[in-house]
C-alpha cells in the first residue's frame, strides 16, 4: 500500500481556543484506506479536518504522498485534499451549474441520481440528494485524500447506505484515502478500516 | 441679475420648520427626533464653518493652504465611511484602505478637471478646486462606505458557500465573484440614480445653487453634467479599488478566509 497522506505533529491553529485542545496528531494515511475519527462533540474534530484540508491554519507537518503541503498552493492542496462538511453549500442556481462538466451517468446511478436532477434549483432537492451532489463535486476533482466531516449526519438509512457505498467504490477504483468523522460507531464499523478516538485530550487508536 | 440674499432671518424660519418636523417625529415616537435635531445643528455649525474657512482661503489661495485643507477632507471622509461599515476591517487597513481609494480616485480626477478641463488660474484656485473635491469625495465617500458594508457583511453571511468554493480548490477571486459583483453594484446604485432621475425627478443640488445664484442656466447645467460624470468615475474607481483590496485582504496567503481580519463597529 502506498502513503497517501502523512501528518506529524500536527495540530489546528484553532484548536487553541479551546479549553480542552487535543494533542498534535500523528497519522499515516494509506491509499485504500477509511480511517474514522470518533469523539465527543466539541473535541476540536471539525478544527481538525479544517486545518488538514488547508481551510484553517494547521501547525506541524502535512505531506501528500511525499510532497510538504507548502509546496502546494492552497487550491491545488484543496483540489487533492478534498474537504466535504456536513450541511453542503451551494452558489449557483441550478446543480448542474457546480460542476464543470456533468458527473458521469454511472456515478449519478451509483448515488441513486438521477441525470434529470441536474437540471433542477439547488433549493428544490432534498437534504440527501445535496449532500450526494457535494461528494460528486469534489470527487469531481479527483482528489487523493476525502476529508468528510459526518457527512451523513442529517441523512436517512437509504441516503446514508447511497453515501457510504459511493466513498468505499471511490477509495477502491482510486487508491485514495478517507478520514472520515462520525458520531455513529455502526457506521464506523461498516465503512472504516480503522479508527482514531479523541478522548480526555488524547488520540486513542 | 442680482443675488437675493438670504437674511439670518430666514434661516431662523427653515429652522424652525425643521423643529417643528422634530416635535412631530417625537409625538409620532418615530424615535428619530434626536437624530434630526443633531444632524441639523451639525448641518449649520459645519457649514457655518465651511463658510468661514473657505473665505479665508480664497483671500489666501496658496497651494500649501489648499493641500492642507484638501488633506483634511480626504481623511475626515475616510474616517466617515469607515464609521459607517457595521463590520470593518481590522488595524490599519479598515481607514488607511479608504484613505487610499479615496485618494487615488478623488484627488487623480480633481487634477485632471483642474489641469485639462477648468482651467483656473492658478490651477489649485480654491474656488473651483475645494468645492469640486467637497462633491468628488462626498459622493465617493458613501459609495466606498456602502461598497466596504455589502463586502464585510456578505462574508460573514456566506462564510459557508465561500468555503465551500475555497474547499473544492476554487482560487479566492472565483469564491469572492458574486460577492465582488454585489458590493460593486450597490456602491454604484445612488450615483446611477441620481444621474438617472437628473434633471426630470430632481434638480441637482449644484445647479439649483448656482441658478439661485444667478448663474444662466445653461452654463449651470453644463458645470453640473460634468460634475455628475466626475462623480460617477470616482464613486466607480474607488468602489472597485476598495472592493478589491479589501476582499483580498479578508484571505491569507493560502488563499484561507480569514473573518479575524474583521470586526463588528463598537467590537
Amino acid at each position: 500500500m502506498t502513503q497517501v497522506l502523512s501528518l506529524e505533529r500536527f495540530t489546528a491553529r484553532n484548536h487553541s481556543l479551546m479549553e480542552n485542545p487535543p494533542p498534535p496528531l500523528d497519522l499515516d494515511l494509506q491509499g485504500g484506506q477509511i480511517v474514522s475519527i470518533l469523539g465527543p462533540s466539541g473535541s476540536g474534530k471539525t478544527l481538525l479536518l479544517r486545518a488538514i484540508a488547508d481551510l484553517d491554519p494547521g501547525d506541524g507537518l502535512a505531506l501528500l504522498e511525499g510532497r510538504e503541503r507548502d509546496t502546494y498552493t492552497g487550491p491545488e492542496w484543496r483540489r487533492l485534499v478534498a474537504f466535504v462538511a456536513s450541511e453542503s453549500a451551494w452558489w449557483a442556481l441550478r446543480v448542474v451549474d457546480h460542476f464543470k462538466t456533468p458527473p458521469p451517468v454511472a456515478d449519478l446511478a451509483a448515488l441513486g441520481l438521477s441525470s434529470r436532477l441536474l437540471d433542477r434549483e439547488v433549493r428544490n432537492l432534498s437534504s440527501g440528494e445535496r449532500q450526494r451532489f457535494a461528494l460528486l463535486r469534489s470527487l469531481a476533482n479527483d482528489p487523493r485524500v476525502l476529508l468528510l466531516d459526518e457527512p451523513t449526519a442529517a441523512l436517512d438509512p437509504t441516503n446514508m447506505d447511497y453515501l457510504e457505498s459511493m466513498v468505499k467504490r471511490w477509495v477502491g477504483e482510486s487508491n485514495g484515502s478517507v478520514l472520515w468523522v462520525s458520531h455513529d460507531p455502526e457506521q464506523v464499523c461498516r465503512v472504516a478500516d480503522r479508527s482514531i478516538c479523541i478522548t480526555d485530550e488524547r488520540f486513542l487508536e | 441679475m442680482g443675488i437675493i440674499q438670504l437674511s439670518n432671518l430666514d434661516l431662523v424660519w427653515s429652522a424652525g420648520l425643521v423643529a417643528a418636523l422634530a416635535v412631530l417625529a417625537w409625538m409620532s415616537s418615530l424615535g428619530v427626533s434626536r437624530d434630526l435635531l443633531i444632524a441639523s445643528i451639525r448641518t449649520a455649525v459645519q457649514l457655518m464653518l465651511a463658510g468661514v474657512v473657505l473665505k479665508v482661503l480664497f483671500a489666501n489661495a496658496g497651494l500649501g493652504w489648499v493641500g492642507l485643507m484638501a488633506l483634511v477632507m480626504l481623511l475626515v471622509a475616510a474616517w466617515e465611511s469607515h464609521a459607517r461599515q457595521r463590520h470593518r476591517l481590522d488595524g490599519v487597513w479598515g481607514v488607511g484602505l479608504n484613505v487610499f481609494g479615496l485618494f487615488i480616485s478623488s484627488f487623480s480626477l480633481l487634477v485632471f478637471a483642474l489641469l485639462a478641463v477648468i482651467e483656473p488660474h492658478p490651477w489649485y484656485q480654491p474656488q473651483y478646486s475645494i468645492p469640486l473635491l467637497g462633491m468628488l469625495l462626498g459622493n465617493t465617500m458613501n459609495a466606498v462606505a456602502l461598497g466596504m458594508d455589502r463586502l464585510n457583511s456578505s462574508v460573514i453571511q456566506q462564510q459557508a458557500v465561500i468555503e465551500a468554493r475555497l474547499a473544492l480548490g476554487h482560487p479566492w477571486q472565483d469564491a469572492m465573484t458574486d460577492i465582488r459583483r454585489d458590493s460593486v453594484r450597490v456602491a454604484l446604485v445612488p450615483v446611477i440614480n441620481a444621474m438617472a432621475a437628473a434633471g426630470v425627478v430632481s434638480l441637482p443640488g449644484m445647479m439649483t445653487g448656482q441658478i439661485l445664484a444667478g448663474i444662466p442656466p445653461l452654463e449651470a447645467v453644463k458645470y453640473q453634467i460634468f460634475i455628475m460624470f466626475c462623480i460617477a468615475v470616482t464613486t466607480g474607481s474607488a468602489a472597485i479599488l476598495v472592493v478589491s483590496l479589501g476582499a483580498h485582504r479578508l484571505f491569507d496567503r493560502r488563499q484561507r478566509l480569514c473573518l479575524d481580519r474583521l470586526r463588528l463597529r463598537g467590537g
